[in-house]
């Protein structure tokens, strides 16, 4: 780990206008993958920007009838919050799916969707890896290469690379927006489906924020019902990125949203296929897979995803 | 002492107070208190303590041609930079295959190739990260084990041959022949390999370390350096888990020991987690070919098993044969085990070296041939029992209650009302299944050595034994308290030390039988000295009292300290017989009918390892390796780069062990079968026994549950899911 | 014994090549998105104060150090474990303000005004806590070393259930969530004991929440 220096954060835009005037800086709030990170020197910031007191830790209402989720909201507030557990169950779900006990009382709402990628050579500084190292390789798909847990679509030649975040997952199919405040103090609100970037040559680049640019909330629109379910197939029952993971929400009238974990570089849900629900898994998965290049060894997740999918239908 | 013939009717051990009694663990408290000091945690034994922080080769095997360390030297708090280009190639000791540290061949991934020595943890892994190394990569090498496996199939003398085995095929009533894969594995054991080593001044190194065989450790120390053992003291009190992770000298020692030679300070590291799975050893893949040939009746009339896995060259690989001469009888039998010479980091041992990864297959493959003869897999186990050697049918097993534990598990387990029909019970969304395995163990031993020193009514026993969570300090003390008449509140262990007399060390499931025998046999030569100093002959000792004759007294009113030193020989007689242990598990899992995912419901082992010591820490050790197989059996795999001769999921994300989840209710019984030919106490190890034939319990239960027959471990959900039903 | 013999590290003479070295290493470079030349543009280390265990503590550290090197190298408190480093293993896990974390995975320079629970603070071997009583009663462990973490993320967990968080086992979100096997195995997931005590903790959690309920 590189030496850093480390300041706490009082204001939302002052620390957005101090992260872009400081060169390598960045934000810290959890740290449970920045610090892993750092520890490897995967992120090798030198100045750190301790956001913890910003007071963005409270869940509230919108407007609109639904949810703003303050972008310090840990894994653990935001999964047992009774409003999200009624209205939301699937985002309870999901995160409950996620890491361990003591990484959700830790992990903060925006700090998940900044999680960098579990591909084991993205985590060995000994390998080239496109997202580590610009235009040094991509491991997993040279020959040889281990990408059993890696994507199937959305990749590039550069990267396979997924997004590991379960909690994304379940934002997505719920439509969620990703608040932020801007280095110049301007509020953006970008859609979740446009937040994580998909690799094609600069795998490096993973989110539409600019730089200096902090997450501080993600709303939630009005409760959509229906029946919310989300299962993770994994190998082990516990503490385990997902193979693939399934977000559900089916209405009553067979109609609804699916959304794929482990298999993208994003949260991976498309309109086109959410209009299929009615058809059943196989018209769904025909429409959101469309276009997947797996390898050989990752090739079982498109029928993982189909079945999951069909089992999650068929329980109702 | 020597053990010379079998114990007899024994009164001391077979009408135990002590010994055989459910007792808690002695060293408990400090732990679940988390005082007991580990090997990075001893900051109370030598003042002025510095940091190191390894680096490993980026590459699998090739030259280092330069390596630049000008700017880790000169980063803040850093004493020392040595790097492998810096010394001559240290010197390996017997059982170590790569060497550990010096030169500039590249043996294998994250060898060790530079030490940086520190005034902080975060100094020292600041400044590794500032090394530049230019490497001079060797040629792409083969990595492809199935086709090594083609290549030797066949060639060379088999290890045991029995009978013409071609012959008992050709007449076969049913025959299975398959092919099974084992991936490579990992320890994982909870503490990393760690040191504290103090080198100052090139004269005394005492090392506080994390290693399960302490005077093999100062030996290597020794010939690493080349220096006289005497000169190295080795502590390792307490160890965080081993599984033979931590049988030999590693990375953290030598270079914990360089690094304070070169700084003149006593310097602590442990290697990073990430490190581990390249830099230190693992257990190999095995490539696994089983024939098996029976009669109408279900008797095998031949087995045929041919193997290979890898090493560098110079080691021993795994040995998936090593049950297969033993275990089954057999008219005939054909036995090959290869090792390919592969550019991979060092295999070696891990728990049940062999027998692990053998019944992982040889398991499948009866429960294949039950299948194939329309017979029931435990009864087709029991028609193949023998109470001799199969590939020496001169030599008896000294114990061997097989059948009685297929039998008492089966009905435990409720065995007979399973559906025998493949895919044919479901639960919900899931397919459930049950399966069965035998379960076989070499009951090796080791020469064993303790010091029994009385004062006062209080024991102090020494030995260089080690207690890697196996029970070591308790059932030591029980022995001691045993023999000596003593409650075990007068009785205080003291192990890992080399400067107390060398024991079995912890290994080969042969630590509990041996180390107990040479505490054994140090109190019995404590009795002898007080039976001397009191003139009397043959005395009693009971309830803290020595009597004898018209002598009745206190322990605790002998004048004095008196002390004994002895060890546990093992005469010749034994091997007039086959010692080995036994088991059956039985399991039942369920199968996620939509995605494959497999989740153990139950389990049940049954045990015939001799006399039970103590069935506190037994019974740990049992569900522990049973926990262990449900890993081996569903997740784990050291995952090949075959391009980059290097294992690709090196951390504790990336390779799954069982987690609490994964684990259910699980069920040991203990035959408590006694062994006079194995040991004084009559007793054999359990520790490893317990994973022996685990994972094929899983494997078959799979089986059952779907119709999908895995061959190819771990069985993982891709590998079950094409041949799950329509939803 | 025969007379100590001066070890020397047998050194090789400078290798010629070893001046020409910047010529570069290819993919061997350690890293790098960022800039070697980048300086930190403030201090690198920093002042904290927290309690641990109720005693106030101040320390001035590398803003690098972990809560877990600061209580294990710098307060000498080693009852919390390092098994991984990087929040894969759950050893490391202690009490901030009462909630179970990785402290691997934290900065104790922003630890400042927390109170810091580890296994020291909540009992000793002569006057075990009742969890600590019960991993001793139950052998919920063999090598001791992902213990501490054990009983401390087995006491918090209590407490989660207690406040409602549910898990990834419970099946109503809305109703009040039992203490099963299930729930309990569920939640200690992110503990993990490579010697497979699991069946015994389990037995030793269970007996403490009965005993609580």
């Amino acid at each position: 780990m590189r030496s850093f220096s480390y300041e706490k954060a009082t204001d939302p835009a002052a620390a957005a206008a101090r992260a872009a005037e400081v060169e390598g800086a960045k934000f810290v709030a959890g740290g449970t993958n920045l610090l892993d990170l750092m520890k490897l020197e995967i992120e090798t910031p030198v100045h750190l920007i301790d956001v913890n007191g910003l007071g963005l830790d409270r869940i509230g209402e919108t407007e609109e009838g639904g949810l703003r989720i303050g972008t310090l909201v840990s894994n653990t507030a935001l999964m047992a919050d009774a409003r999200v557990r009624r209205d939301y169950p699937v985002l309870t779900r999901a995160i409950a799916a996620g890491a361990s006990g003591q990484l959700r009382n830790k992990a903060t709402t925006g700090g998940n969707l900044l999680q960098r990628t579990r591909c084991p050579y993205f985590y060995d500084t000994a390998q080239p890896c496109n997202k580590r190292v610009p235009g040094s390789g991509c491991s997993a798909l040279a020959e040889g290469g281990f990408s059993r847990q890696l994507g199937i679509i959305g990749t590039s030649d550069s990267c396979i690379a997924t997004h590991p975040s379960d909690m994304a997952v379940a934002m997505r199919v719920l439509d969620a927006t990703v608040e932020t405040v801007t280095p110049a103090g301007m509020t953006r609100r970008i859609p979740l489906g446009e937040f994580h970037l998909l690799p094609g040559d600069t795998p490096e680049r993973e989110t539409a924020l600019m730089p200096g640019e902090l997450i501080t909330a993600v709303t939630l629109p009005a409760p959509v019902g229906g029946v919310q379910r989300y299962h993770k197939a994994r190998d082990r029952a516990s503490y385990a990125f997902a193979l693939v993971s399934v977000a559900l929400i089916r209405q009553p009238d067979g109609s609804g949203r699916v959304a794929l974990g482990g298999v993208a570089p994003r949260p991976w849900r498309s309109a086109e296929a959410d209009a299929e629900l009615p058809d059943g898994a196989h018209a769904v998965m025909a429409r959101l897979l469309d276009g997947a290049r797996p390898t050989e060894e990752n090739a079982f997740k498109i029928t993982l995803a189909e079945r999951t999918l069909a089992a999650m239908l068929a329980e109702e | 002492m020597e053990f010379n013939q079998p114990a007899g009717e024994n009164t001391l051990f077979d009408g135990g107070r002590v010994v055989g009694k459910p007792h808690r663990r002695v060293e408990g408290p400090l732990k679940v208190a988390g005082v007991a000091p580990y090997a990075y945690e001893r900051h109370d034994v030598v003042a002025g303590q510095l940091y190191g922080y390894p680096l490993g080769a980026g590459i699998a095997h090739g030259r280092i041609r330069s390596i630049d360390a000008g700017a880790a030297r000169a980063a803040p708090g850093v004493r020392a930079v040595v790097t492998a280009l810096d010394i001559e190639p240290l010197d390996i000791w017997d059982y170590n295959v790569a060497r550990l540290f010096g030169g500039d061949v590249v043996e294998h991934y994250h060898q060790a190739i530079a030490v940086v020595v520190a005034e902080s943890f975060e100094q020292a892994r600041a400044a590794a990260a500032l090394i530049e190394v230019d490497y001079a990569p060797g040629d792409p090498a083969d990595y492809d084990l199935d086709a090594a496996f083609r290549r030797l199939e066949g060639t060379g003398e088999p290890g045991t041959l029995v009978g013409d085995v071609e012959a008992a095929f050709r007449d076969a009533a049913a025959v299975v022949d398959q092919m099974y894969h084992t991936p490579s594995q990992s320890h994982m054991m909870m503490e990393p390999h760690a040191s504290v080593v103090d080198w100052s001044d090139g004269g005394e190194m005492t090392v506080w370390t994390s290693n399960q065989m302490i005077a093999w450790n100062r030996q290597a120390l020794a010939t690493t350096f080349g220096i006289d053992p005497e000169r190295i003291r080795v502590e390792s009190p307490y160890v965080g888990g081993g599984f033979g992770g931590k049988l030999w000298l590693r990375a953290d020692a030598v270079l914990a020991a360089i690094g304070s030679r070169e700084v003149g300070a006593p310097v602590k590291l442990a290697l990073p987690r990430p490190f581990m799975m390249n830099n230190t050893t693992h257990r190999s893949a095995t490539v696994q070919r089983i024939r098996l040939a029976a009669g109408p009746d279900g008797k095998l009339k031949g087995i045929w098993h041919e193997a290979a896995s890898h090493s560098l060259p110079g080691g021993r690989g795994e040995n998936p044969t090593a049950q297969t001469p033993f275990f089954y009888g057999t008219e005939t039998m054909r036995v090959q085990n290869h090792v390919v010479d592969m550019k991979l980091p060092e295999s070696s041992d891990m728990r049940a070296p062999g027998e692990a990864s053998g019944l992982m297959a040889l398991e499948i493959a009866m429960d294949e041939m039950a299948e194939a003869l329309g017979m029931d897999p435990v009864r087709f186990r029991i028609v193949n029992d023998t109470q001799v050697n199969p590939s020496n049918p001169e030599q008896p097993f000294s114990e061997r209650h097989f059948v009685e534990c297929l039998e008492r598990g089966a009905e435990a387990f409720g065995w007979e009302t399973r559906n025998t029909t493949p895919g044919g019970t479901r639960d919900g969304q899931w397919l459930v299944g049950h399966g069965v395995a035998g379960a076989f163990r070499g009951a090796l031993l080791m020469p064993s050595g303790a010091r029994a020193v009385l004062e006062g009514g209080r024991l102090v026993v020494e030995t260089d034994m080690t207690d890697i969570g196996t029970g070591s300090y308790t059932i030591l003390g029980q022995t001691a308290a045993e023999v000596m008449g003593l409650p075990m509140e007068a009785v205080e262990m003291r192990l890992a030390n080399s400067a107390f007399p060398v024991s079995s060390g912890s290994g080969g499931q042969f630590g509990a039988a041996s180390s107990t025998a040479g505490v054994y046999a140090a109190c019995m030569a404590l009795r002898e000295r007080i039976a001397g100093h009191l003139g009397v002959e043959d005395p009693e000792f009971r309830d803290g009292r020595v009597i004898a004759g018209n002598t009745n007294m206190a322990l605790a009113e002998l004048e004095g300290q008196i002390e004994a030193v002895d060890s546990m020989e093992w005469g010749d007689f034994q091997s007039r017989y086959q010692m080995s242990t036994f088991g059956a598990h039985f399991v039942e899992v369920g199968v996620h009918a939509a995605t494959g995912e497999v989740r153990v419901r139950r389990m049940l082992a049954v045990v015939d390892s001799g006399r039970i010591l103590n069935p506190v820490t037994a019974r740990s050790q049992l569900i522990g390796a049973m926990t262990m197989g449900v890993g081996a059996a569903l997740s784990e795999e050291m995952a090949l780069d075959t391009a980059k001769g290097m294992f690709a999921n090196h951390d504790l994300a990336g390779y799954e062990v069982a987690v609490h989840a994964d684990i259910p209710e699980q069920e040991v019984i203990f035959l408590d079968t006694l062994d006079g030919v194995a040991s004084p106490l009559k007793a054999k190890g359990v520790g490893e026994l317990g994973l022996c034939g685990v994972a094929a319990a899983l494997a078959n239960a799979v089986y059952n549950a779907t119709g999908v027959r895995v061959r190819d471990y771990p069985v993982t959900l891709d590998k079950i899911i094409g041949g799950l039903p329509a939803i | 014994m025969s007379p100590p013999i001066e070890f020397e590290l047998r050194r090789r003479t400078l290798l010629a090549s070893v001046a020409a070295v910047a010529a570069g290493s290819g993919m061997a470079g350690r890293g790098q998105a960022q800039d070697r030349a980048a300086t930190p543009p403030g201090a690198s280390t920093g002042t904290v104060r927290f309690t641990v265990n109720g005693e106030a503590r101040e320390l001035t550290l590398d803003n690098r150090t972990t809560l877990l090197d600061a209580l294990r190298e710098h307060l000498r408190l080693t009852g919390t474990k390092k098994g991984c480093d990087h929040g894969q293993c759950g050893a490391c896990t202690c009490t901030v303000n009462g909630e179970r974390i990785n402290s691997c995975l934290s900065l104790a320079v922003a630890h400042e005004g927390d109170e810091i629970e580890t296994i020291e603070g909540i009992g000793t071997p002569d006057a075990p806590d009742p969890m600590q009583a019960a991993f001793l009663a139950h052998d919920g462990f063999q090598c001791g070393y992902c213990t501490p973490g054990q009983i401390q993320s087995g006491r918090a967990m209590l407490e989660e259930i207690r406040a409602g968080v549910p898990s990834h086992v419970t099946g109503d979100l809305t109703a009040t969530i039992a203490v099963t096997d299930a729930e309990i195995r569920e939640r200690m997931s992110g503990n993990i004991c490579r010697c497979g005590a699991y069946a015994n903790i389990l037995a030793a959690i269970t007996e403490v929440a009965e005993e609580q309920a």
